[in-house]
């Protein structure tokens, strides 16, 4: 069961979305988080949350999937919407209904009601869109990859990109690793009698040390292991280094940019002049 | 010249103390081609020879000979790169030498370190993967794959170095015995394709399929010779904690029983005949 899991939230297929290169969707999810911010207003804001919402079904992700994503941001929305609903009143606004006590001055008006649920859409948005463009249809690795070659200028002032690509991708190798070894020290404690479900936290806590100390121990030994087999098999570094895969932009990834970058101004102007409602 | 010369090779992990050297002038030589087992139970110096052949660890004492090059006198890196390149090693943990979570990035890691152009590097992926019977595997995550295969994909990783020599240190113990006989059929074809193959173990029947044995006891060779040279030699091998393979210490058993048996078996059917001809069918 624990060899099972997926890293991160990756979900292969060969639609569109998976098949632009991994540097141009960091480019364009960054594009995507200026046309959120950009969407001002009611109209624009609409536009932008249907062409969000147009993202899995041209990515193939089941919505079921993606919604699982959006699930852990109800608290924030629901603090926000409550925030927002009792705070959200400003002078001249509808007032639907208020309630004052010395300086406590609860108010919902409509501009409130709106400005909250105008708020939480953009917040669904934004991690709906960059959670398609980057986690779903993008591998880990590509997306560490991707990384390195966007920022590989940094080098010249010394930035080890590489190394840190590196550390990424190794981290993301020995993560199951890492887990199936968890489990096996907790059974073997459990064995022997460990308790690590009831009690309270402190107790709790505490019965997970020797977990953590010989887990903390192993990892140590993996990693002079694997150190010395990398070395064996010549690595010291980004210097002198070739890739197999050579990432190269194909006109698809060009459009996809330049569809993005339509799009993006196109929401611009109409947020400055194309009237509706600016909540913000 | 021998592939790799060692001469008078000593090596103690605490330098000061030399009365705990786990190699004491040890002198080896390895031919272009052959197959040499490295036998020797724990901390007997087996993996600490290999790891000095390789430069992992600096010499102390004594000097090695690889390909022409002398190791104790390597300093630059390039020096360094030529002679992992040309001698590749495959450890016991699977897991602690893939890099890469797809398979075939990690058999990319080492030509791509050497410099390796792009087309060439995916050319040696492919033809590494066909030659470990791995092809279909190309794009799976090393952790869905049992230990045997992860050994492969390791050895795969190496052979795309194009190496002369593999020195394989215990890379057959952690694993079960499908993936055992999987790896050892491998490193016999890898020997067989011209590749010098050193094969540490404390396996005795893996032992037998290598040219040469070299018993290996507390830093210096006990015994060294043919497989049936060596397994012939049960006692001595007893006396230092060590067993011949289980069919030559039945016929061992047999002769100390007072039976005139031979001293080595070197097979299954072989051992029948003998067995056959003492009791009947």
């Amino acid at each position: 069961m624990i060899k099972d899991i997926t890293l991160g939230q990756y979900f292969p297929g060969g639609s569109l979305l998976h098949r632009i290169d991994p540097r141009m969707k960091i480019l364009v999810a960054m594009l995507f988080i200026i046309m959120v911010f950009s969407a001002t207003t009611v109209y624009t804001l609409a536009a932008v949350t249907v062409l969000t919402f147009l993202l899995p079904l041209i990515g193939r992700i089941p919505f079921k999937t993606v919604m699982k994503s959006i699930l852990p941001l109800k608290w924030i929305i629901l603090i926000m919407l409550i925030l927002y609903l009792f705070a959200g009143a400003k002078e001249g606004d509808r007032i639907l209904w208020q309630w004052q006590w010395h300086f406590i001055h609860i108010a919902f008006s409509v501009e409130g009601i709106a400005k909250a649920v105008c708020l939480s859409v953009r917040i669904v948005v934004l991690v709906l869109s960059t959670s398609v463009i980057l986690s779903y249809t993008t591998s880990p690795i590509a997306l560490a990859d991707a990384i390195e070659r966007l920022l590989a200028p940094l080098n010249r002032i010394k930035v080890p990109v590489h190394d840190f690509a590196m550390m990424i991708t190794i981290a993301l190798r020995f993560i199951p690793i890492l887990i199936e070894e968890t489990d096996k020290i907790m059974s073997a404690q459990a064995s022997r009698g460990a308790d690590f479900y009831t009690g309270n936290l402190v107790k709790r806590s505490k019965a997970l040390i020797p977990v953590f100390i010989p887990l903390f121990v192993s990892s140590v030994r993996h990693a002079d292991e694997l150190a010395t087999a990398m070395e064996c098999r010549c690595y010291r570094g980004g210097r002198g280094r070739t890739r197999m895969k050579k990432l190269t932009y194909t006109a698809v990834d060009y459009a996809v940019f330049a569809l993005t970058a339509l799009l993006l101004f196109a929401v611009i102007i109409a947020a400055d002049h194309a009237g509706g409602f600016a909540y913000l | 010249m021998s592939f790799i010369e060692i001469k008078n090779l000593s090596h103690a992990y605490n330098e000061d103390d030399h009365r705990e050297e786990t190699i004491h002038d040890l002198s080896l030589s390895i031919e272009r081609g052959e197959f040499v087992a490295l036998l020797g139970h724990n901390g007997s110096g087996k993996s600490t020879l290999a790891k000095l052949i390789t430069g992992i660890l600096d010499i102390q004492s004594g000097q090695i000979i690889a390909d022409g090059t002398d190791v104790s006198k390597i300093s630059g890196e390039e020096e360094l790169f030529a002679l992992r390149r040309k001698i590749g090693m495959v450890f016991q943990n699977p897991d602690d030498q893939l890099v890469a979570t797809v398979v075939e990035e990690d058999i990319a890691f080492g030509p791509e370190n050497l410099g390796v152009e792009p087309q060439e590097i995916r050319r040696r992926v492919r033809n590494s993967l066909r030659a470990v019977g791995m092809l279909k595997y190309a794009r799976h995550a090393p952790h869905k794959l049992s230990g045997g295969q992860k050994q492969r994909i390791a050895i795969a990783g190496v052979l795309a170095m194009m190496p002369e020599c593999i020195i394989f240190d215990e890379a057959t113990a952690m694993l079960d015995p499908k993936g055992r006989a999987d790896v050892m059929s491998l490193i016999s074809r890898i020997h067989k394709a011209g590749i010098t193959v050193v094969h540490i173990t404390h396996n005795m029947n893996e032992a037998l399929a290598a040219d040469r044995v070299v018993v290996i006891n507390e830093g210096r060779i006990f015994l060294e010779g043919t497989p049936s040279y060596v397994f012939s030699h049960v006692d001595e091998l007893h006396s230092v904690g060590l067993e011949a393979p289980p069919l030559t210490e039945l016929l061992h058993a047999l002769a100390a029983a007072g039976y005139s048996v031979p001293a080595f078996s070197s097979g299954v059917s072989d051992t029948v005949d003998v067995v056959e001809s003492l009791f009947g069918k």
